[in-house]
């Protein structure tokens, strides 16, 4: 109990180091136990506070796993339908110049439904941000194979593991936009450790930085967990995920700036 | 030479359990709880107090952001 007295000494609002961003509301989040959205939510509020674009920043939110996500940041939101976010946020961007505008989008949003939009808008040039998350499977409505999947990798609707002879080859839709000439930053990380959080958060505030200076589009993959959807806890989806998506799916710049 | 001691403070209602922190964890502060919570979980909680450094790495993976920081030096 001696050390206990010592530990309440240390808890003082003087000596605080981390807690949960205020741009965050007090709305418990709907996510499964171990997912990654609410991480990605919850650097992004940081980025969003700490340089002080509550007022100025709009984002989209999708349709999947983060189609509740205007509940959980204190900032305005627009909801789009079934991946049409790229579209809606152009027009938002178009409207209203000075405004941030970000969307914020699941694998079967943008590279299922959305992937027209996605690569239209990223070819277009708009000023907007995109948020990917990729967990390699439609989490939402109960883990069935997306575009994203992986070959071999069991879903509800490819029991026996995806067949690249019979159902294609997992899109790399990341790499696509990335040799498209409108887009100006394209990387591709992840939120699994605290040293991924950290490399991410910097990525989304560079990307906050070159819209401010109106340079092109920035696409954000994020490479997920989706425990429940791989039949998994979250400490072995996560290390799942090392081990089987990011041979796939290389985290890392695909596409920097050119200075 | 100062040594640096840590403090955390888990939101245990909030908490969900996935244990990302616990595996997270330099030091072996954190473990799950026998009991649960609220919602059925068992929530995290700093079992080793003592060992906490407050680096922040717990609460920065844990996806409901239940855990609050402190640090100081003795």
């Amino acid at each position: 109990m001696v050390e206990f007295s010592g530990i309440k000494e240390i808890i003082k609002p003087g000596n605080l180091v981390y807690k949960k961003t205020n741009i965050m509301t007090e709305n418990s989040l709907s996510y499964c136990p171990g997912c990654g959205h609410g991480t990605a939510h919850r650097i992004l509020a940081e980025i969003i506070g700490e340089e002080g674009l509550q007022s100025e920043t709009i984002g989209v939110s999708p349709v999947g796993c983060s189609v509740f996500m205007y509940n959980y940041l204190d900032i305005d939101w627009q909801e789009a339908a079934h991946g049409r976010a790229p579209a809606v946020a152009t027009a938002i961007k178009r409207l209203l110049p000075e405004k941030f505008v970000f969307t914020y989008q699941g694998d079967g949003d943008l590279a299922a439904i959305g992937t027209a939009e996605t690569i239209h808008a990223c070819n277009r040039g708009e000023n907007i941000l995109i948020i990917f998350i990729n967990n390699g499977i439609y989490g939402m409505t109960g883990g069935q194979m997306a575009p994203t999947t992986l070959p071999g990798m069991k879903s509800s609707t490819s029991p026996y593991g995806r067949d690249v002879k019979t159902m294609g080859f997992p899109l790399k839709i990341t790499d696509i936009v990335a040799s498209l000439p409108g887009s100006y930053y394209v990387t591709r990380q992840s939120v699994h450790t605290a040293a991924n959080v950290k490399k991410t958060k910097k990525a989304i505030r560079k990307s906050f930085q070159y819209q401010k200076l109106n340079k092109g589009t920035c696409l954000i993959e994020i490479v997920s967990n989706c425990p429940s959807g791989w039949k998994m806890t979250p400490v072995q989806s996560n290390k799942w995920m090392e081990e089987n998506m990011f041979p796939y799916y290389p985290l890392g710049d695909l596409k920097t700036p050119e200075e | 030479m100062a040594k640096i001691r840590g403090s955390i403070v888990v939101n245990v209602e909030r908490c969900k359990g996935c244990e990302v922190c616990m595996v997270t964890c330099p030091t072996g502060t954190i473990e799950m709880a026998k009991e649960v919570n609220g919602k059925g979980y068992n929530y995290a909680f700093p079992a080793n107090p003592e060992l906490c450094i407050g680096c922040a790495n717990c609460a920065m993976v844990c996806p409901d952001g239940v855990i609050t920081v402190y640090k100081t030096k003795i």
